[in-house]
């Protein structure tokens, strides 16, 4: 281990950390609404996508702003994502679906759609990939505050790129909005006992669409930056089933943070820590076996979470189920 | 009208949703298959966006899934493993135990049988090599649920994420074997599994594989379990309320490990059938995402086992289905998952439907009290 390169390595940690933590952002923000959606994979694939598509068709017009294709990345992402999460509250509140089945059916519906259209598009370009030019991946790539070449910490600050901050941000937004805002309060409430909040007053029905749709489209970020990030060695371009089980990592990781944005920066941290450790850490094992870390410390936060329950850890009291204001 | 009275009217609800007992299984069912419809158009227009005629495309589709001997046996090549992860889930699901682990519970069971197909064929005759195979592969999927299930049963850990972590989980295992101390030494050097050898093959019966046999008699003896033995009973207790389970005296806990076992038990004997029958080998690929395709499956049937047999038939046309219009259209081939997904949301939104009715302003029967 002598020449184990600390500011490399947590450098990687944090990229691969950046999709997980979008997708826990979103999802927490959708299970603070009572709804839990297993949707967060699909999501995650409809926003990787629409992310890639946007820049991609611009760049075909023959755009060439980097702010602009940037942009066009970010909205696409964010409103394809977001149409998944639609057709999820649409089913599960207004219709009253089963919220497990219908999140399923997102998820294969979402992998579907992305796998489709990204092998649809390419399709009619002559590389048959369908792929953006370096300038836009570098956008989303190079770091925005300068130190190239300090080394050390230096290095480790100049790679962090503007998705990285945005992902902070909003981890510091969400926890002010749900700690200590009056609308964050309302959808905790919603989330904890909907017929209380509705007889306080409060639309229940609004929340949970805002929540979960807004929940959504901030998961498909976390697609985006799947598609852009250039550590993978193919950024910009649509790989077949890119999200990989992300995704479902993210809704784990809900648990793991158990509900607090703020905890969730560290969740992702560390699970995109596990995940590029065999490329930093040699401990003598085959490289399958540590594609499981991630998955075993899963699994190990789960056992761990449901054995000390404690109060303030909990869920949101009426996750999982429908409100039926008619059968209170 | 007085003024009053139009008031009133006015505060009305446009729409107001009431509770319906009436409907017959006939005209629920007629519902469930307008969905379908509705969801094939909507996937229509979605074929006739990429500027191909829908009719023509799912005419192919059909054709190529249905219209020969060959295209016929590779349906029902795919419907078998379907349908046998669908039976597998649906009394776990039954229980509200969201067990989306098949695909590792399936995987599980591949490992175990092809053990023995690698190691015991030179010393075993074919009936009992594959009976021990069969035996191995339902044990080790059933040991790969039961984990989830001692901890869901002894301290409500989540199974959803549990199961789902141990797909990955068993995938790493396969993917180690295979690279590591199972990789074929005579083959070109890619790190894949050998071939069985003849003996460790499942025959063929009328040109497939005699897994469709074990997967029907499955069908009969699940629908049948669920029905009409008390420990199926139990099950849609647990499923209907744990807390009413518990004060008729049930052991919740014992159920609940019980039923992962029989679920993961079927879903290794899948993967069983697909080494055995299908591939005569373990990959990566070998649970493909059958898994999870199953869950649409039984979700689809309401758990009626009967019910599954035609909707995996269905799925597995629209599979094939789509490898065929990949060719011949250049449509690529997820096209079959956004085709479930979107049959799967129609499907979902219209149980709506049939539990509900919607009552329009000033039509309908007067209000209560």
């Amino acid at each position: 281990m002598g020449d184990f390169n600390l500011a490399g390595f947590l450098t990687a940690a944090v990229l691969a950390g950046v999709p997980l933590l979008f997708g826990t952002l979103g999802e927490i923000l959708t299970e603070k609404s009572g709804n839990l959606n297993l949707g967060v994979e699909g999501m995650m694939f409809m926003g990787a996508v629409g992310g890639l598509a946007g820049p991609y068709f611009y760049e075909q017009v023959g755009g060439t702003s980097q702010i602009i294709a940037v942009l066009l990345g970010l909205v696409l992402a964010f409103l394809c994502a977001a149409f998944g999460a639609f057709l999820y509250s649409v089913l599960t509140i207004t219709l009253r679906a089963n919220q497990n089945v219908t999140g399923l059916a997102l998820t294969i519906f979402g992998t579907g759609f992305a796998n489709f259209f990204g092998e649809a598009i390419g399709s009619t370009n002559a590389s048959n990939y369908m792929s953006v030019g370096k300038p836009t991946v570098d956008a989303f790539n190079n770091g925005i505050m300068g130190l190239k070449g300090a080394g050390g910490v230096g290095d480790f600050f100049a790679s962090m790129n503007f998705m990285v901050v945005l992902g902070l941000l909003l981890a510091g937004f969400l926890a002010w909005f749900l700690g200590r805002s009056r609308k964050g309060l309302n959808l905790r409430s919603v989330g904890e006992s909907p017929a209380t909040a509705d007889a306080a007053g409060i639309n229940v029905t609004a929340y949970k669409y805002l929540a979960t749709v807004l929940g959504g489209g901030i998961c498909g970020l976390g697609g985006l930056y799947i598609v852009m990030n250039a550590s993978s060695g193919v950024g910009g371009t649509w790989v077949h089933n890119c999200v990989g089980g992300r995704g479902w990592i993210a809704v784990a990781l809900v648990i793991f943070a158990t509900w607090s944005p703020t905890r969730a920066i560290l969740g992702s941290l560390v699970f995109g820590a596990l995940s590029i450790m065999r490329l930093y850490i040699n401990l003598g094992i085959p490289a399958q076996i540590y594609s499981i870390f991630p998955y075993i410390a899963t699994v190990i936060v789960l056992i761990a979470v449901s054995m000390r329950r404690k109060r303030e850890n909990q869920p949101p009291n009426s996750l999982g189920l429908a409100y039926f204001r008619e059968e209170r | 009208m007085s003024s009053q009275v139009k008031a009133a009217a006015l505060r009305e609800p446009l729409v107001r949703i009431a509770k319906r007992t009436d409907i017959s299984k006939g005209q629920a069912w007629a519902i469930r298959a307008a969905a379908i419809l509705l969801a094939l158009v909507a996937g229509g227009l979605i074929v006739l966006a990429m500027g191909h005629n829908p009719f023509l495309v799912y005419a192919d589709m059909a054709g190529g899934a249905l219209g020969n001997k060959t295209g016929l046996k590779e349906t029902v090549k795919i419907a078998v493993p379907l349908l046998g992860a669908a039976l597998a889930i649906a009394p776990a699901f039954k229980m509200k135990f969201w067990n989306i682990g098949a695909e590792g519970q399936i995987l599980a069971g591949g490992i175990a049988a092809t053990y023995f197909a690698l190691f015991w064929a030179d010393k075993l005759p074919q009936v009992p090599l594959l009976l021990l195979m069969f035996l191995a592969a339902a044990v080790a999927g059933a040991f790969w649920g039961l984990i989830p299930a001692v901890f869901k049963a002894k301290w409500g850990t989540n199974e959803t994420l549990f199961t789902l972590m141990l797909n990955y989980i068993a995938l790493g295992i396969e993917q180690y074997l295979q690279n590591g101390p199972w990789k074929d030494t005579k083959g070109t050097g890619f790190p894949i599994i050998a071939q069985f050898a003849k003996g460790a093959r499942l025959p063929k019966v009328f040109g497939v594989h005699a897994g469709w046999i074990i997967v029907l008699i499955f069908v009969v003896l699940m629908f049948l379990y669920l029905r009409y033995t008390k420990q199926g009973y139990e099950i849609s207790v647990v499923g209907e309320s744990e807390p009413t389970a518990r004060y008729a005296g049930m052991n919740v806990s014992k159920i609940i490990i019980r039923t992962m076992c029989i679920s993961g038990a079927i879903a290794g004997v899948v993967g069983f059938m697909t080494v055995s029958g299908a591939d005569y080998t373990l990959n990566a690929n070998t649970a493909g995402g059958v898994g999870f395709t199953a869950i649409t499956v039984a979700w689809l049937a309401k758990l009626n086992p009967i019910v599954m047999v035609f909707i995996a038939a269905f799925l597995a046309v629209l599979t094939k289905g789509s490898g065929t219009i990949q060719t011949n259209f250049g449509i690529p081939k997820s096209m079959a998952d956004v085709l479930t997904g979107i049959i799967l949301f129609f499907m979902l939104g219209c149980e709506f439907f049939i539990n509900y009715r919607l009552i329009f302003r000033g039509k309908g029967e007067a209000h209560h009290g």
